[in-house]
């Protein structure tokens, strides 16, 4: 493994050693992933949240999350016809594996920070599925279709708590901005161009992830002036989860996650 | 300590019946009220309408106003209409 250095402030230079899988199943896998591992980070959240109220609110968004994890991994495992089914998927790949992108597995930080990832992403992730309840693919417009009910209100709970922390007191509007220049170097990857879904586009299997760009800023951007808040411009971007390649926090969150099943494979309540 | 108001929240479980009081929750303005009373009461489907109200906004009866306001109708059974017969087709009486 000698891969070159990539252009200067990315990590596409990484040589990849991501297993190839057939495009449609990537494809959904990332979807999955996304979900799965987004999930996972708020449920650690729950009895450490600034209130009770919250502390539930952010495990209900975790569990739609995980919920919609569920039917895209178990999807994947069908198109894959490995006889993988969603554990096996979630508790069974390596870091590499996982194509999700880096913005979901980034830390929770602070609430303002929390509250930064989940505006960029839910935004990104209600474009994302508005578009695929269009999916020539029957099934992931079925999921798109009841997933879009549970984002639209993901979205509509970051935009209340981002008004109020940025146009609130002078250190919540200090931590808000701080959270925002935390998350936004991970922004731009949601919408990279990304071989898998290329392929997929012209037969309305897949979006195409750059068509979201203009619509998540046409949503993302009054929200932050509303908030009095800027756009951050960030000197790097993180790039290459869709390939497998992850910032140094998957692991951990993994390592957390698949422990228990790695331990005890098949363990059940 | 938690410096935001409290909220008491009311749940309507379905058309046709009344807003039931089902408890109080804090929030920092009446929009994140409602917010949280979602998330906290009716995430296992209890609802179709819930209504949030400033817990200092409501006026309650006195304690030691219990005699005078609660005790005078423990002796009037002609209140209630158990003398009556029910017909069979008329239903929620």
């Amino acid at each position: 493994m000698t891969g070159h250095p990539g252009p200067p402030g990315t990590w596409d230079g990484r040589s990849s050693g991501a297993t190839a899988l057939e495009p449609r199943m990537a494809y959904v896998l990332g979807l999955g992933d996304d979900a799965l591992v987004l999930a996972h980070r708020l449920g650690e959240w729950i009895a450490a949240a600034p209130q009770i109220e919250e502390d539930i609110a952010l495990a209900n968004i975790g569990l739609d999350l995980l919920g919609q994890a569920r039917n895209l991994l178990t999807y994947a495992g069908e198109l894959e016809g490995a006889g993988r089914d969603e554990d096996a998927l979630a508790y069974l790949r390596d870091e590499r594996d996982f194509r999700n992108l880096q913005i979901v597995e980034r830390p929770n930080g602070d609430f303002a920070v929390t509250i930064a990832r989940q505006l960029a992403f839910s935004a990104y992730q209600y474009e994302l599925y508005d578009r695929l309840r269009d999916s020539a693919d029957a099934t992931l417009a079925a999921v798109a279709a009841k997933a879009i009910k549970e984002v639209a209100y993901h979205r509509d709970h970051a935009t209340q708590w981002t008004l109020r922390l940025g146009d609130g007191t002078d250190e919540s509007h200090r931590r808000m901005q701080a959270g925002l220049e935390q998350i936004w170097p991970y922004v731009e990857e949601m919408f990279d161009p990304d071989p898998v879904s290329t392929g997929l586009v012209p037969q309305r299997l897949a979006v195409d992830p750059g068509e979201l760009r203009e619509p998540w800023t046409a949503y993302v951007r009054p929200v932050l002036t509303e908030a009095t808040l800027a756009v951050p411009e960030p000197a790097f971007h993180g790039r290459g989860g869709r390939r497998g390649v992850h910032t140094e926090a998957l692991g951990y969150v993994l390592a957390e996650m698949q422990h228990l099943h790695r331990a005890h494979p098949g363990a059940r309540w | 300590m938690n410096p935001e108001p409290l909220w008491e929240v009311f749940v309507r479980s379905r058309r046709g019946l009344s807003h039931i009081h089902v408890g109080s929750l804090h929030a920092p303005d009446a929009e994140m009220a409602v917010r949280n009373a979602r998330d906290v009461y009716t995430r296992r489907q209890e609802g179709v309408s819930i209504w949030v109200v400033p817990a200092g906004a409501i006026t309650a009866s006195s304690p030691d106003e219990k005699d005078s306001f609660f005790d005078p109708a423990g002796d009037k059974v002609y209140r209630h209409p158990t003398f009556y017969d029910i017909p069979d087709e008329v239903r929620h009486l």
